[in-house]
């Protein structure tokens, strides 16, 4: 466990983005940005995530899958709200639809604005996600070890 | 018989980069029959009229999209000014159809990228996103963003492009065409690309036209539909010829798209060699009263903006239909009797998007 907090595993859900953040945030991981070099890898299972990335805000219709996919994953977790439409509802707030940004559901802890998110902004993020959750990590190690005791 | 089993797939999946769900009815590996759900993306975006007038909307009907937010808003502009007789300047015209043709190489580079990523060949994918990384580049310096431009406006475009950036373009896109050559003949010659392509997601020329399918699906079934021969924008003084290929199957798909992106780059050199001095813009006065629908060709096919206007700041209703919209029963088509391992092979090659067909 002890090497786990080097390298986080990122889980990407679009929620009801334009689409905008969302390739941004696959740029992300090719070639020219690439975050895979602070060791966080994208994953697709949310049994596997430690960072939990959000697009978009939230609807009546994915905000189940967003807080199912919050429960599954282990914790510690670190949420990632990227974009304006995540951090508040953006442009889309006024829509009937929208219910606001991702922390109307689920608690989040780092926003990254932009509308677009650019991917130095999305890469910024990341990198304090990773300090966050090697954080939340410490603390849940020293919690079990002060229990053990 | 075999048993039969319901197997969900989506809304969050490993190759979907967007949420849509389906339940696949499954006989052993095969799949019989495929049931959407959609509405994960839903904004009710077209309800903004009520609230934004007709300027602000502009700025909202990029977002429908960010793929083909360029696009989207000039289908929009195109509209309103048709309903308040807004002679738009060449110059405009031209610009609008550099950036969309840019706009249609980075979707395609894209699309390749998914596509790759979907069959597993990693290297391709990181490859294809590269070489868009260089259109990207391009939008950014003309127009300050790199997937929402914000540039267009009623009655013309908001930045110009000057004679020596255009130029620089060209030569960029020169240089990319050796690479780009590189890496599509991959695609189309590799043996383990063909093997999961070739013969896949066979859609017959009856049934594209009975489904209704657009753009690149309609093409790949050797029916020649491209809304750019309307001559919209400036696309009536431009020289193409629309790719067809007859052989339906999913390689023809990844064929005709890649031959789009040569000629897309083809568009922009004789854009850039013919296009005239003058203004960007005409000032617009007073508020549309009248109905228009516009056609134009994005990446993924065709699609309609409807506006109604009633003489007021805010419209009275404004409605898209996208491409991806009318492709969905040719896929549900191709997935019908498709082994379970081809299946987001075979979403994605209608590169599906999911955000403008459910606003
Ligand atoms: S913040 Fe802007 S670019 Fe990002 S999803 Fe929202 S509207 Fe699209």
């Amino acid at each position: 466990m002890k090497t786990m907090h080097k390298s986080p595993w990122l889980l990407h859900y679009d929620g009801s983005s334009c689409n905008g953040c969302d390739i941004e945030v696959l740029a992300c991981t090719t070639p020219v940005y690439d975050v895979e070099r602070f060791g966080v890898v994208n994953t697709g299972n949310p049994m596997h995530a430690d960072i939990f990335l959000v697009t978009g805000g939230i609807n009546s219709q994915n905000e189940d899958v967003v807080k199912q996919i919050y429960s599954q994953m282990p914790d510690p977790k670190v949420v990632l709200a990227v974009g304006t439409c995540a951090c508040t509802g953006g442009i889309f707030k006024e829509c009937y639809n929208i219910k606001g940004g991702v922390d109307t559901v689920i608690p989040v802890d780092i926003y990254v604005p932009g509308c677009a998110a650019r991917p130095e902004s999305i890469i910024d993020g990341v990198v304090k996600a990773v300090a966050l959750f090697q954080k939340k990590h410490e603390e849940e190690e020293k919690k079990k070890n002060g229990r053990y005791r | 018989m075999a048993k039969r089993s319901v197997v969900p797939f989506g809304p969050q999946h490993p190759v979907l980069p967007e949420p849509i769900h389906l339940d696949l009815v499954m006989e052993d590996e095969t799949v019989i029959e495929a049931v959407p759900s959609i509405g994960y993306v839903h904004r009710g975006l077209e309800s903004l009229v009520k609230k934004k007038d007709f300027n602000e909307m502009v700025y909202v009907t990029e977002r429908i999209c960010g793929i083909c937010s360029f696009m989207h808003g000039m289908g929009y502009c195109s509209a309103v000014e048709k309903i308040m007789n807004v002679e738009v300047p060449r110059r405009a015209d031209y610009l609008r159809t550099i950036w969309s043709e840019m706009s249609r190489l980075h979707s395609h580079l894209l699309w390749l990228g998914l596509l790759a990523d979907a069959f597993g060949f990693e290297a391709l994918f990181m490859q294809s996103w590269r070489l868009r990384e260089k259109i990207l580049d391009m939008f950014e310096i003309s127009t300050g963003g790199r997937v929402i431009f914000s540039v267009n406006k009623i009655g013309g475009v908001l930045k110009d492009m000057p004679e020596d950036m255009l130029k620089s373009f060209v030569s960029i896109l020169n240089d990319m065409e050796k690479e780009l050559s590189e890496t599509t003949t991959v695609f189309l010659n590799e043996y383990t690309v063909r093997s999961r392509l070739e013969g896949v997601g066979i859609i017959t020329k009856e049934d594209a036209i009975r489904r209704g399918a657009v753009g690149p699906m309609m093409r790949a079934s050797g029916i020649e539909v491209d809304m750019r021969k309307t001559g919209y924008a400036a696309y009536s003084d431009i020289d193409f010829e629309v790719i067809t290929s007859d052989k339906c199957d999913s390689l023809a798909r990844c064929q005709v798209r890649i031959g789009e992106i040569f000629q897309s780059i083809g568009i922009i050199r004789q854009a850039v060699e013919k296009i005239p001095e003058g203004e960007i813009s005409v000032p617009v006065k007073g508020n549309p009263d009248g109905e228009y629908f516009m056609r134009l060709e994005q990446p993924r096919g065709e699609a309609f903006y409807y506006v109604r206007a009633n003489g007021t700041k805010f419209l009275d209703r404004m409605r898209v239909r996208t491409p991806t919209f009318a492709n969905i029963p040719a896929m549900l088509q191709t997935l019908q009797g498709a082994q379970f391992a081809d299946v987001p092979l075979l979403i994605l090659t209608i590169d599906p998007c999911i955000s403008c067909t459910e606003r």
